[in-house]
């Protein structure tokens, strides 16, 4: 290839871009809108994939734009936590534009072009997140991607999207104005630097209980990974077309959240300054809350996307929970994490979409038998719950084996076991759907309609990423390598 | 020619004004107003580009040195203020003609224009001038116009909102003119420069005192610090769209000029801030204006009122950096002075844009405009998300620096409060957004079309400069930094 791997970084940040100005220009046309959807998808994770490559074989790319404050501006670089968050996110993004065409147009929903445009230009604030080189410019695609969500999030247009929209839009925006940039210009005045440092950036004079004051706000103002008590807008966003749940809120914006949780803590705190803060044990014990209690609300759940919500905060809540323990299993598993539940949650939020779609169902209560209908969709689901529980042989075993061993690493008893207990809960929240679906009990009604399964491109969506979930369990190796590659960035962990 | 420039400035719009009336038809005396700021505006450039390279610029009027004769006095925060009034004016003035042909009965139209080059040249004149009196008496050209350019208004409560504002204004006015008359009778002069180097000989003296506390109470009318802000709500939301734009761009900004020129360059740094208990004053005002505007805000019903308290709010950010006291709090409150002018002209233009098509600016009158005046309204969020100040726009740079001057001063509990402040704003803003994109027109409206060019070109001209300057301030960080350490420099 010609193109340095310079420009392809910051090709899979224009691309989607420009694809958005595409979309808008060839919104008459629903084939054209959606190739130029498609192709650009297609292209951003060729991209990545190149630039995975280039990152295996030891290149550095770095790209600096123009500055915006004096000593602070664009930024990025690839590392490999990032890399493992760009290649998830361009991945799932190609699955979900297959998935969304089905979907979009089974269910006829309207602002389909607005729709389209809204999701170029958050994938751009992914990949901008995933590869920025400094946490200034993190935080412009932070807030990029906040607002670019919201149109997708209220895209219904209704009384209830726009009470939706407005916690969620009030929660990520003000947390991440109140906290996170008081704690971004706090760092920026206290270390002098907002680079991402391997080991960190603060140097050993730096007065702990700053240190922690700062902490607490960034693990606060980082709210899109939805950490109690700012994880309202994360149910709230249900409201959302299922794609954008399924990609958005599955995916890319929690995953954008927690990324950038272990970004800071990696990065920014460094693992040895962050064993040392007072304010470390707390927030791991709040993020051990949020993982049990978001696992008990998720059971009494009746509606599946809300129930699927919650189950996200709580699996969210295992990853800041990783970065926190300030060990490298923590890390690694937090990391890996990342990739497992993506796979897994956006199976599940896929099979969710395609019942609304065929059946026309939202309530678990009324999904009884569904499996003789959508045999396919269910099998799927049942696959992605072992994933979110962690038990082979999906994928999601290994990042909890990981997490688990953190625990155990730096001797957090009680946090291990918080994870134990709320796997078990995830079993009595998740797998009573496919197996009532299949079993429904006797003297229910069934509809024995035969099957009517949702359209072939859902499927075949659906179909990718159950096998991904599948094939991470037996071929974990890469996405190993990636996540331990992190600790072996000279300077990251002091032997 | 060059050396003249700095009277120019003044004398160009005074003497345009009257010219107006020999042409008779409205439409000619618009392209006149506006080529006259347009040559106003490229002054203010040449001005700028001399302090920058040579320093101060004094000018000696009829070649009378100070200070004995009037002398005009440019440095880098005038040039800053002048560059600031002048392409403000023009920008805004490019709709003028159409705005007000809904808004102003034809007859009046040549006196608006008339009014705006009046009040104009006074702005002009206070920024430029060395002469503490010249500041009064051009306070009081710039005053009297907008009195009138406000009762212009359409709506009759117009005449009570300028006859609010007369009588608050000329209390303020004469607070300022007993303070200067003080400081006269102390040290016998009215120089600024002259005045600084005498002010310090008789500082502790109770009638400087007195002078001091007249005219900040006089210049804190006129910029409208909580709690005395009552005359600018309603003053803004009668006021002819054109002229709210113009005042909210430049008048307060003018007012706060006045407060840095007289506390940082006539009684010096360690009088303003060390001998009086100024800055503690200061911080508690700005940040109770910060949110008793912001909340009063979120309540208001007519989207003018509620840009109008917005306003207000936002003088107290650019109050408590001012009483942080060091260059980098100044700095912030110049930087917010630049930015504030774009977001809010960008604002009302588009608001008049809104008049203009719909003939009111209630919240309920937005509903459906999302889809009716889709580039309207997409300015307003743009305009909207600036005052937020989200990452890439001047709103942004803004919050950072005075955050930042905040921590760097050890004030954590005023960095917090002034981030808490911009959470009010994405309240009062949303309730805009959702209005507009929500809610699904009260009447069949199938007339409502998008507002014309004329609007459209000046409006999406600020917003872009409000991304511009968000996205590079190379301009007015180092125009901010340089008048800031200019000042810090200059006084003892």
């Amino acid at each position: 290839m010609s193109i340095s791997l310079e420009v392809m970084l910051q090709l899979c940040i224009i691309l989607p871009l420009l694809a958005a100005v595409g979309i808008a220009v060839t919104g008459r046309n629903p084939n054209l809108r959606e190739g130029v959807t498609l192709s650009t998808s297609l292209v951003v994770f060729y991209l990545v994939i190149e630039l995975y490559l280039g990152l295996k074989a030891g290149e550095i790319i770095t790209v600096q734009w123009w500055e915006i404050i004096p000593g602070l501006g664009f930024s990025f670089t690839i590392e490999p936590l990032g890399m493992i968050f760009a290649l998830i996110a361009s991945f799932l993004w190609l699955i979900t534009t297959v998935y969304s065409i089905g979907y979009m147009r089974a269910h006829n929903e309207k602002n389909q072009t607005r729709f389209y445009i809204c999701f170029a230009i958050a994938i751009s604030g992914v990949m901008g997140i995933a590869f920025s080189g400094n946490l200034f410019t993190l935080f412009i695609f932070y807030e990029a991607l906040t607002l670019s969500t919201y149109p997708l999030v209220t895209h219904a247009g209704t009384e209830k999207a726009k009470k939706g929209g407005r916690v969620y839009l009030g929660i990520l925006l003000s947390t991440s104005i109140a906290f996170f940039l008081l704690a971004i210009i706090a760092t920026w005045f206290v270390a002098g630097t907002l680079e991402f440092t391997p080991g960190g950036v603060f140097d050993a004079s730096v007065n702990t209980t700053v240190a922690a004051v700062i902490l607490v706000l960034f693990i606060f103002g980082i709210s899109k990974s939805a950490i109690m008590p700012f994880h309202r807008w994360l149910p709230a966003a249900m409201v959302a077309p299922t794609p954008v749940s399924a990609l958005l809120h599955a995916v890319a914006v929690v995953k954008a959240g927690v990324f950038t949780v272990l970004k800071v803590c990696v990065f920014i705190f460094g693992i040895d300054l962050l064993q040392e803060l007072p304010s470390t044990q707390f927030l791991l014990y709040l993020a051990g809350a949020t993982v049990l209690l978001a696992s008990l609300i998720a059971m009494r759940q009746d509606n599946l996307k809300a129930r699927l919500a919650y189950s996200t905060v709580s699996q969210l809540g295992y990853i800041t929970i990783g970065a926190l323990l300030a060990a490298s299993a923590g890390i690694i598993g937090g990391s890996m994490h990342i990739a497992m539940h993506a796979f897994g949650k956006i199976t599940l939020f896929f099979c969710a979409g395609a019942i609304l779609v065929a059946t026309h169902k939202s309530n678990i209560s009324d999904m009884r038998g569904i499996g003789r209908q959508m045999p396919i969709t269910m099998a799927a689901f049942f696959i992605a719950s072992l994933s979110i529980i962690g038990v082979p042989p999906t994928g999601g075993t290994w990042s909890k084996w990981f997490l688990l061993m953190g625990t155990l690493e730096t001797a957090q008893w009680g946090l291990m076991v918080v994870l134990m207990v709320s796997s078990l809960l995830s079993i009595a929240y998740l797998l009573p759907i496919p197996y009532r679906a299949f079993f429904p009990g006797k003297g229910q009604a069934v509809d024995q309609g035969g099957i009517k399964e949702a359209p072939t491109a859902s499927l075949i969506a659906i179909c990718i990423t159950a096998a991904g979930c599948l094939i991470l369990f037996v071929y974990p190796q890469p996405l190993y390598e990636l996540a331990a590659a992190i600790l072996e960035i000279p300077g990251t962990v002091h032997e | 020619m060059l050396a003249h420039l700095p009277v120019l400035q003044v004398l160009l719009p005074l003497m345009a004004a009257p010219l107006c009336l020999f042409l008779r038809r409205p439409y000619l005396v618009w392209i006149f107003t506006l080529i006259v700021s347009g040559l106003a505006f490229l002054i203010s450039i040449s001005l700028l580009q001399q302090v920058m390279v040579s320093g101060t610029i004094v000018y000696e009027m009829g070649g009378w040195p100070g200070p004995w004769g009037i002398e005009y006095r440019i440095d880098k925060l005038s040039a800053f203020l002048l560059l600031i009034i002048t392409a403000m004016s023009t920008v805004i003035l490019l709709a003028a003609h159409t705005s007000i042909q809904k808004e102003i009965p034809k007859s009046r139209q040549i006196y608006f224009y008339i009014l705006y080059l009046f009040s104009f040249t006074g702005m002009l004149g206070i920024v430029s001038t060395g002469d503490v009196f010249n500041v009064f008496v051009f306070l009081e050209i710039s005053s009297l116009s907008a009195y009138a350019l406000i009762a212009m208004g359409k709506d009759r409560r117009a005449l009570w909102a300028a006859y609010q504002y007369l009588i608050m204004g000329t209390i303020g006015a004469t607070f300022i003119l007993i303070g200067i008359g003080l400081m006269y009778q102390m040290t016998g002069t009215l120089n600024m420069d002259d005045l600084a180097r005498r002010l310090p000989e008789v500082a502790q003296t109770r009638t400087v005192f007195a002078a001091f506390a007249f005219f900040i109470v006089g210049v804190c009318l006129k910029l409208a610090l909580f709690p005395l802000h009552l005359w600018l709500p309603n003053a803004y939301a009668y006021a002819p769209s054109i002229v709210t734009a113009f005042l909210a761009a430049t008048a307060t900004k003018v007012a706060i000029y006045l407060l840095i020129r007289f506390t940082f360059s006539v009684f010096g740094l360690s009088f303003s801030f060390t001998t009086l208990p100024l800055q503690t004053l200061f911080v508690v005002l700005g940040l109770i204006g910060i949110f008793v505007a912001s909340t009063a805000a979120i309540y208001q019903k007519n989207v003018k009122h509620l840009f109008a308290y917005s306003s207000i709010a936002q003088v107290g950010y650019m109050i408590v950096g001012y009483s942080i006291g060091t260059t980098m709090g100044l700095m912030a409150t110049l930087l917010h002075l630049f930015n504030h002018a774009l977001m809010k002209s960008a604002l009302f233009l588009a608001l008049g844009a809104v008049m203009y098509r719909i003939g009111s600016v209630q919240l309920s009158s937005f509903h459906g405009l999302g889809r009716q005046m889709p580039f309207t309204m997409a300015a307003i969020v743009a305009g909207g998300l600036s005052l937020i100040g989200v990452p890439l726009t001047v709103g942004f740079v803004s919050k950072w620096y005075l955050v930042l001057a905040a921590i760097e001063n050890g004030w954590w509990p005023v960095a917090v409060l002034v981030l808490l402040g911009s959470l009010l704003a994405i309240i009062y803003v949303w309730r805009i957004v959702e209005a507009a994109y929500f809610k699904e027109p009260a009447v069949a409206t199938d007339r409502v079309r998008e507002a014309p060019m004329a609007f459209l070109i000046p409006v999406w001209l600020l917003v872009a400069a409000n991304i511009y300057f968000g996205v590079d301030t190379r301009f007015s960080v180092e125009m901010a930094q340089a008048a800031a350490q200019s000042l810090f420099g200059v006084s003892p």
